[in-house]
């Protein structure tokens, strides 16, 4: 679901306004701007919009991307996405998808875009949360990676715990380069 | 109409000769045929192949040619316009997919003039990149015996090398994004050709399917998915591309389960030398028998059979110096590279006994 101002919704509230409910889907950014942000973090806004998204129908038919007009019933019947954008427009349905089709991952580890990376360095911190994501995403990814050292030292496979050390090593000096 | 493609000279291909993933040299090159590595990218501000108009395949196609210059002196093709006799050979010798020959995608998308392109290095054909297969672009490097991590090394540079012109698409979360989410996060396909004659003939292949299961590898035929394994050759890779480091992936096919199924096979062909002996050697003999008077033989057989010469000569139970004359023949008694040898366009007749013709002289001092 996304925001109007294309980014991901994270925020989903429902409005009474005339006696009509109207369901709303900001970014957090826009939902402060909205007014909505001193509400964001309650826990009774989490369980409203955790009831109005069991109640609202789970499979809306025109579900389809903003960018390249790929429609999800499409995807689902070729299997093939139409854009970049695609990702963000239909995460919340590829996401679990996405996980049961590769062991349970979620987040990416591994290779970066060289040449953007070394850009993003050099252009500040927004740039570089583009590629390595929120600190959230951050933290996600470095347990993950911790956790594949660990079996790699467990199971004895040297080599491999080596390259993961490697990896983490680059993710810390990426993140420290940040702040 | 049938033209030949001709061997140029200087940087052109030559169509006549072995290519990297017969040349049978590299570390256990007994079993392992090749190692490929194949690396899936797309442009960051373009639609993806499956959602593209002609004009805008187009338009990918121009800037990905643009930045495929950068990489080295690579040979282009542009795939829609070559004839479809080329397209054959350049499948043949898997340089492109089948799919990228009939340009043809999942859900019936597309169609065989859809602009679509090909590069590759020459003369050794270890580099070639695909350009609007299912993604944008298709890096693949090619090495012959057991060597992923170098071909890993050759993708890596081949892809900053396209990145420093091209802006890819990438998201924090699923990595490198790609046509279909199967393959995102590293984009990265690790496969392995193995030729496990051994395991065939003991009826042990179902081992190494469920071996290679339980690692959640794929296990594939001679020209990859959907394909038989023709000739006893069997293509492992990776299915998962998310959430495990390129490394880590590598690590897992080449230090963990490629070794133990060479182990497996390796094992097999002892013990056909050694406890069924007369068996085995009534079996390759026969098979090289076949070969050497055969007058009208389909791809299938000769493949079949070429496969149990090979185990034959590498068990020692074939006299012969040299395997690589045997590995050519895999790609030579293929239909278009049959013909390119021929140097004529042949009715499925003509290239039965054509084939069988070149295997007799080929053959002829083996054994």
């Amino acid at each position: 679901m996304l925001c109007e101002c294309g980014r991901e919704a994270t925020i989903h509230e429902t409005v009474i306004i005339n006696g009509k409910a109207i369901e709303k889907h900001l970014c957090e950014e826009c939902a402060g701007k909205s007014g909505l942000g001193a509400q964001v973090h309650a826990p009774l806004h989490e369980l409203v919009s955790s009831f109005v998204k069991a109640i609202s129908p789970a499979e809306p038919a025109q579900l389809s991307c903003s960018v390249c007009g790929l429609t999800y019933a499409k995807f689902k019947q070729t299997g093939l996405l139409g854009c970049a954008h695609c990702y963000a427009a239909f995460e919340e349905k590829l996401g679990p998808l996405i996980e049961r089709a590769h062991e349970g991952a979620t987040h990416h580890v591994g290779k970066i875009p060289r040449r953007a990376l070394e850009r993003s360095r050099q252009g500040g911190p927004g740039r570089l949360e583009s590629l390595l994501g929120s600190a959230e995403e951050r933290r996600v990814r470095l347990e993950a990676l911790q956790r594949q050292l660990h079996e790699a030292v467990q199971a004895e496979h040297y080599e491999q715990a080596a390259s993961l050390r490697d990896e983490i090593r680059k993710l810390d000096e990426l993140n420290g380069g940040e702040t | 109409m049938f033209g030949s493609v001709s061997n140029s000279g200087g940087l052109g291909p030559d169509y006549t000769t072995p290519t990297e993933w017969l040349r049978g040299q590299g570390r256990c090159s007994d079993v392992v045929m090749s190692s490929r590595v194949r690396l899936a990218r797309n442009l960051a501000a373009h639609r993806f192949v499956p959602q593209a108009d002609r004009t805008q395949r187009a338009q990918v196609l121009s800037l990905c040619r643009r930045a495929v210059e950068r990489v080295g002196p690579l040979r282009w093709v542009d795939v829609h316009t070559a004839q479809e006799f080329e397209r054959r050979l350049l499948v043949e010798r898997q340089l492109m997919s089948r799919q990228h020959a009939r340009g043809k995608l999942a859900g019936g998308i597309g169609g065989p003039d859809e602009p679509r392109g090909l590069a590759v290095s020459l003369p050794d054909e270890r580099l070639s990149i695909m350009v609007n297969e299912e993604d944008h672009l298709r890096i693949q490097v090619m090495r012959s015996g057991l060597g992923l991590a170098d071909a890993l090394a050759a993708a890596d540079a081949a892809d900053d090398m396209l990145e420093e012109e091209l802006e890819y698409a990438f998201s924090p979360r699923f990595g490198y994004l790609t046509a279909c989410p199967t393959n995102v996060g590293t984009g990265a396909r690790f496969s392995v050709m193995m030729h496990l004659p051994g395991l065939k003939l003991l009826g042990d292949i179902d081992k190494v399917r469920r071996a290679a299961e339980d690692m959640s590898l794929a296990v594939r035929g001679f020209f990859g998915e959907g394909s038989e394994a023709v000739g006893d050759l069997f293509q492992i890779s990776n299915q998962t591309t998310l959430g495990k480091t390129e490394q880590v992936l590598l690590h897992e096919m080449e230090a963990e389960i490629i070794p133990r199924v060479i182990d497996y096979e390796r094992h097999a062909r002892r013990m056909l030398v050694e406890k069924r002996r007369m068996t085995t050697l009534d079996r390759v003999y026969r098979a090289l028998g076949t070969l050497r008077h055969a007058r009208l033989i389909s791809t299938d057989e000769a493949m079949e059979l070429l496969s149990l010469v090979r185990l034959g000569v590498l068990t020692q139970l074939i006299p012969a110096a040299d395997i690589k004359p045997i590995n050519a023949l895999l790609l030579f008694v293929q239909q278009a590279h049959l013909q390119q040898i021929v140097g004529r366009e042949l009715t499925q007749q003509e290239r039965r006994s054509e084939r069988a013709r070149i295997l007799r002289e080929r053959l002829a001092d083996v054994g």
